[in-house]
């Protein structure tokens, strides 16, 4: 069964809707996270510390955050990889294009590719800055996301890289929520518009969440 | 009416195309598209020169055969067939540009003329209820739900002109496979064989080279027969069900 | 030459041999209890070509394999798919009486023979009208999806000619869904590798081998290479003729080309002037026109025909006051209305628009007026019928028929005449046979609506698979013929020959302006009225242009490639005969009967007046060469169950 959903474009399609709904679920946890910012160091650098205690005394510590994090690489990679091969299926599959040019005609998927890129070279970046960070402005402090979140947003680049990947990932949920969908067979007819709507609010939630923070910092709301 | 008109000019398969520029007059509103072409291969014949090959037959919008790129759209403006687009949409001194279907699982024959065989064999690998002749029950021995009957009836309008191929920006096939598999699926009689009819037939539009899905809607825009987009999200749904199943096999 | 043209010859009548004698009801089940099997086993060993993939070739092609036979199949359109049985919109009849309207198979062949106004052979009919049951249930099973009631249970409508509903359909594509399920079970038989499929390839000849035909030479559209291909039998679906009058609702490039080459080659051409002209189509715009797009006779179920009372009234349709308007069919056959069968209403119309009562441009059209139906059912109900039929008048016309009537008008349409073929629908040649509208069998001079999908599956899906194999067991060819044998090389010479004739010309006339010429010639003198001097003036000048045709056609490009105006130039060629043939058919039946009108041949009342004594034959043509009169072979027709009166639809 494996074999036959890798080989095909419809199985592909599935590992991107499934991976993408599995990093979907992992934002709405990230954002609401996030959020705590604006209540002050103390609660924020708590709940990132919780993040490695869950699951105690069960799991050892950090090992639900691995697990987490291992769940999201293979995510990550199932849905660039199926993402990379199906683009390449596709340009092969119009190799000559039309002399007459209609501006409008692969948007959607022009904006899902790029946006796609957009989005990998920011979690490298993310996690460069974030969790390694490698290549953090300030002086990065392990245990201390609160202030190294301050120190990030406190660059003007910080900021622009942030925010345009947030831009970036509002419109790749806004049409990928909904093709997710189309892709694992829950739409429908009646429910075409919820569906839509849904899509929508995710990625307008979702982006305005995650945009918050650096706004919050660079207004002075959270310093 | 007199008209540009930059068609796509290729001697056969194997030589480079072109588009050429040509001047048309004295075209009037109520041609339908292809009479327009009609004209100028008239001319072009007694000019001495090679009239532009394009597929046509029934002119009626039903057989299919007629599949030109007109500005960028497949079968032009109007949500139609080609045959069925009328010159009185186009004004005076419009330029018009005419293609062909653009996929490289449709390869150009002469000119405007491309081969959609690929659609022929994706059919043959499971678009069909096996039901020889003569084995049949009586007619009224299975009824169907109107409903049922509807949606079936709905997807089984497809021409397979490829108009979808033409339009997708990936050159995928999927309005054309779904709208088979959905009316074949839907009806009792192709139960039996709803599982392998839809993984052959994905398997084979993948075998010809058919680009994958990303759901810009392109194609349901440009379906003359209106199949609709959703008719994929059926498809996928059947596809995934199919899968289970025969893993449970 | 039309001089001599004209002075046919009569030979020996001809009679169908193949039909048992016996109570018409059970002449088809002791033809296949007589007819010889071919083992099951041995059939794979017999190869059978078809050329055509309509409703008749794509269903015979499909059930010949399934039964085990090699079928290799020829189309020229670039898929099977798309033949032009696809175009037809109305329905498919069947004697199911679903509707416990008393209808029976014995009505249904009453009103085909009496519908053909009896010039049907009697047996043919009986049986197309016992399968009729047998077809419905074969689409059902193949997932045709025909129109349903809200129980679940199959529709049907009423159709010209007839007065119970027993007409099934798919909305307006009843043609295209039909052809499909045909085509899907021919793909299956492709899949299967039990045919050998040939798309873009078209027949050009038929190859005789001792009196049998035993192959065909077709040339590759694509890269224009002519090859032989060869068979124990040969099929020809290949269609009607109606493209001889240029504009007609025929596709563009359906062709009289295998049937007519199939003649030439010995088989007889029955009845070449029965044609049908369907009373319910568009009307041309122009001089640009290229064909013709029918309207359903389904409209004339809810619609009503009238034209203005008075001559010359430009008033728009919705300005004529109702009292001012003449419902000419409800008024001359009030128990059949708008329902009269085709030849009637076409002519009725022709009748109204000669008196200067015509509608539209030119005066060449009547109303098919809605507006009744609409108060009467509301719109949404209008549309759900026949919302696809509007849509495509709108677009043709730019006219929205929810407000104003459609102007309709006849045009060509079908032909019911077609190779001569026995009750095994074997033609003249053994080994050939021809199905579908190819053929001449079942609907005499006047085909009714629904008939033509019914008789096109009948005899692919029932009549032919069971026919053939007699002739299969009776002609083992144990010699094999392949393209070395003398008459394979002659033929393939003299197709070769015509092509570069065709392209050696290099005159200064288009194939389309002939086309055009003979088409316009032929509706004029051998269309919806026929005269003496008319018939003869045409055959005086169909050899002109035929001589003008050798000298002055240009065909540009090569044959050795991708040839639109080749193939179309080589079909004209054949239209060039056929249509000599059609107006010296005309000329000699000399009564007026179904689709054939005759304007000497009326009665007071200006209806069809058949005269069965001198006439109540097929007539059979026999080819003799180009321009040289041909030779007549009458089969009698006899009437042992339906006996010919006066037709009457008031």
């Amino acid at each position: 069964m494996a074999r036959t959903v890798w080989d095909s474009s419809v199985g592909k399609k599935t590992v991107m809707a499934v991976s993408g709904v599995i990093m979907l679920l992992y934002l709405v946890a990230h954002v609401i996270g996030n959020l705590k910012i604006f209540f002050g160091a103390g609660e924020f650098n708590h709940y990132a510390h919780w993040l490695r205690t869950v699951g105690e005394p069960f799991m050892h510590y950090e090992w639900t955050l691995w697990l987490i994090r291992i769940v999201l690489v293979v995510a990550v990679v199932a849905h660039a990889v199926s993402a990379y091969q199906l683009s390449r299926r596709d340009i092969r599959a119009r190799p000559s294009k039309y002399v007459h040019k209609k501006p409008a005609a692969s948007y959607a998927t022009r904006t899902m590719r790029w946006g796609g890129i957009i989005l990998a070279l920011f979690i490298v970046w993310h996690i460069l800055d974030l969790t390694t960070g490698t290549v953090h402005s300030g002086g990065f402090q392990q245990g201390h996301p609160y202030q190294n979140v301050v120190d990030t947003f406190s660059t003007w680049y910080g900021n622009v890289i942030y925010i345009v990947a947030m831009l970036a990932l509002g419109l790749h949920i806004q049409h990928g929520f909904w093709s997710a969908a189309q892709t694992l067979g829950v739409g429908s007819r009646t429910r075409d518009r919820a569906l839509k709507i849904t899509g929508n609010v995710l990625a307008l939630l979702l982006t305005a969440g995650f945009i918050a923070v650096p706004v919050g910092v660079m207004t002075g709301v959270v310093s | 009416m007199k008209l540009t008109l930059r068609v796509w000019r290729q001697k056969n398969a194997d030589a480079e195309g072109t588009m050429s520029t040509y001047e048309v007059d004295n075209i009037s509103s109520d041609m339908s598209f292809l009479e327009m072409l009609d004209t100028l291969n008239e001319e072009l014949i007694l000019k001495g020169e090679d009239p532009v090959a394009f597929d046509h037959d029934c002119r009626e919008g039903i057989c299919g055969a007629c599949s030109l790129v007109i500005n960028g759209d497949a079968h032009g403006p109007e949500r139609t067939t080609t045959c069925q687009l009328h010159m009185r949409s186009f004004k005076d001194g419009d330029t018009i540009d005419i293609e062909p279907w653009r996929a490289s699982a449709f390869p150009v024959i002469k000119d405007l003329v491309v081969d959609r065989s690929a659609f022929d064999r994706i059919i043959q690998s499971g678009g069909y209820i096996t039901a020889p002749t003569g084995a049949a029950p009586e007619a009224h021995a299975t009824p169907v739900p109107k409903p049922d009957a509807d949606f079936a009836f709905e997807h089984a309008e497809c021409i397979g002109c490829g108009a979808c191929v033409a339009a997708c920006p990936n050159g995928a096939a999927m309005l054309f496979t779904s709208a088979k598999i959905n009316h074949l699926n839907t009806l009792p009689q192709g139960a039996p064989e709803r599982e392998t009819r839809v993984l052959d037939m994905v398997a084979q539009m993948d075998e010809e080279g058919f680009g994958g899905c990303t759901l810009t809607g392109e194609c349901a825009t440009a379906c003359p027969k209106g199949i609709p987009l959703m008719s994929i999200t059926s498809m996928n749904k059947e596809w995934l069900r199919a899968t289970r199943k025969v893993a449970k096999r | 030459m039309s001089a001599e043209y004209v002075d046919y010859s009569t030979g020996e009548p001809i009679a169908d041999t193949k039909a048992p004698a016996g109570p018409v009801n059970e002449r088809w089940d002791t033809r296949r209890f007589e007819a010889k099997l071919v083992n099951p086993a041995n059939r794979r060993k017999h190869t059978v070509i078809v050329v055509g993939t309509g409703l008749a070739g794509g269903s015979a092609g499909a059930t010949l394999a399934e039964q085990g036979y090699h079928v290799v199949q020829f189309c020229y359109q670039d898929s099977p798919r798309r033949a032009h049985s696809i175009a037809a919109q109305g329905g498919i009849n069947a004697a199911k009486n679903y509707r416990n309207d008393g209808d029976s198979v014995y009505r249904l062949f009453y009103d085909t023979v009496k519908g053909g106004d009896f010039r049907a052979r009697e047996s043919n009919v009986h049986r197309l009208a016992q399968i009729s049951v047998e077809i419905i249930d074969q689409c059902v099973a193949q997932g045709v999806p025909f129109a349903r009631e809200y129980g679940g249970l199959l529709d049907t409508r009423s159709f010209g000619g007839v007065q119970v509903s027993r007409t099934f359909y798919a909305r307006g594509q009843t043609g295209q869904q039909l052809l499909l399920g045909a085509y899907q079970a021919l793909s299956r038989q492709i899949a299967a590798g039990n045919v050998e499929m040939h798309p873009r390839t078209e027949m050009l000849d038929l190859i005789v081998v001792d009196g049998k035909a035993r192959g065909i030479v077709a040339r590759d559209l694509i890269s224009g290479k002519i090859s032989t291909y060869f068979a124990d039998a040969v099929v020809l679906a290949s269609g009607g003729y109606g493209n001889v009058f240029y504009l007609s609702t025929n596709a563009m490039n359906s062709n009289a080309t295998a049937i007519w080459r199939a003649h030439r080659r010995g088989a007889y051409f029955a009845n070449p002037c029965f044609t049908q002209i369907h009373p319910t189509c568009i009307p041309r715009t122009g001089d640009h026109q290229s064909k013709l797009t029918l309207m359903s006779e389904s409209l004339r179920n809810d619609g009503r025909i009238w034209v203005p009372k008075a001559k010359g009234d430009d008033r728009p349709a919705n300005k004529i006051p109702e009292d001012e308007r003449d419902y000419y069919l409800e008024r001359i056959y009030p128990s059949y209305g708008n329902l009269v069968p085709r030849d009637i209403a076409s002519r009725a119309a022709k009748n109204v628009c000669d008196e200067g009562r015509g509608v539209g441009p030119g005066g060449q059209g009547v109303y098919l007026d809605f507006a009744d139906a609409i108060q009467r059912m509301g719109r949404k109900a209008v549309e759900a019928k026949y919302g696809n039929l509007f849509d495509m008048y709108q677009r043709i016309t730019d006219e929205d028929p929810y407000q104003v009537p459609m102007r309709i008008y006849p045009a060509v349409h079908y032909t019911m005449g077609g190779l001569w073929v026995d009750y095994d629908l074997q033609t003249t040649i053994p080994g050939l046979f021809a199905i579908g509208e190819a053929n001449f069998s079942d609907h005499g001079a006047n085909r009714l609506g629904a008939s033509a999908l019914m008789q096109g599956l009948a005899d692919g899906y029932f009549v032919l698979p069971a026919t053939i194999n007699d002739y299969l067991a009776r002609n083992p060819h144990k010699d094999e013929v392949d393209a070395s044998h003398p008459a394979a090389v002659e033929t393939v010479r003299e197709t070769e020959d015509r092509l570069a004739r065709l392209l050696a010309v290099d005159g200064d006339r288009t194939p389309d302006s002939f086309h055009r010429e003979v088409g316009e010639l032929m509706w004029e003198f051998c269309g919806m009225a026929r005269t003496d001097t008319g018939l003869r003036k045409a055959l005086e000048r169909i050899p002109q242009i035929r001589e003008e045709f050798w000298r002055r056609i240009k065909v540009p490009g090569t044959g050795e490639e991708f040839n639109q105006s080749l193939e179309k130039a080589n079909r004209i060629v054949d239209y060039l005969e056929l249509a000599e043939l059609m107006c010296l058919d005309a000329l000699h039946r000399a009564e007026s009967c179904g689709g054939h009108f005759r304007e000497e041949s009326q009665t007071p009342d200006g209806e069809a007046a058949r005269r069965d004594e001198e006439f109540g034959y097929a007539a059979a043509w026999e080819f003799t060469g180009t321009g040289q009169a041909p030779t007549l072979h009458k089969e009698d027709l006899v009437f042992e169950y339906v006996h010919p009166t006066q037709r009457s639809y008031a």
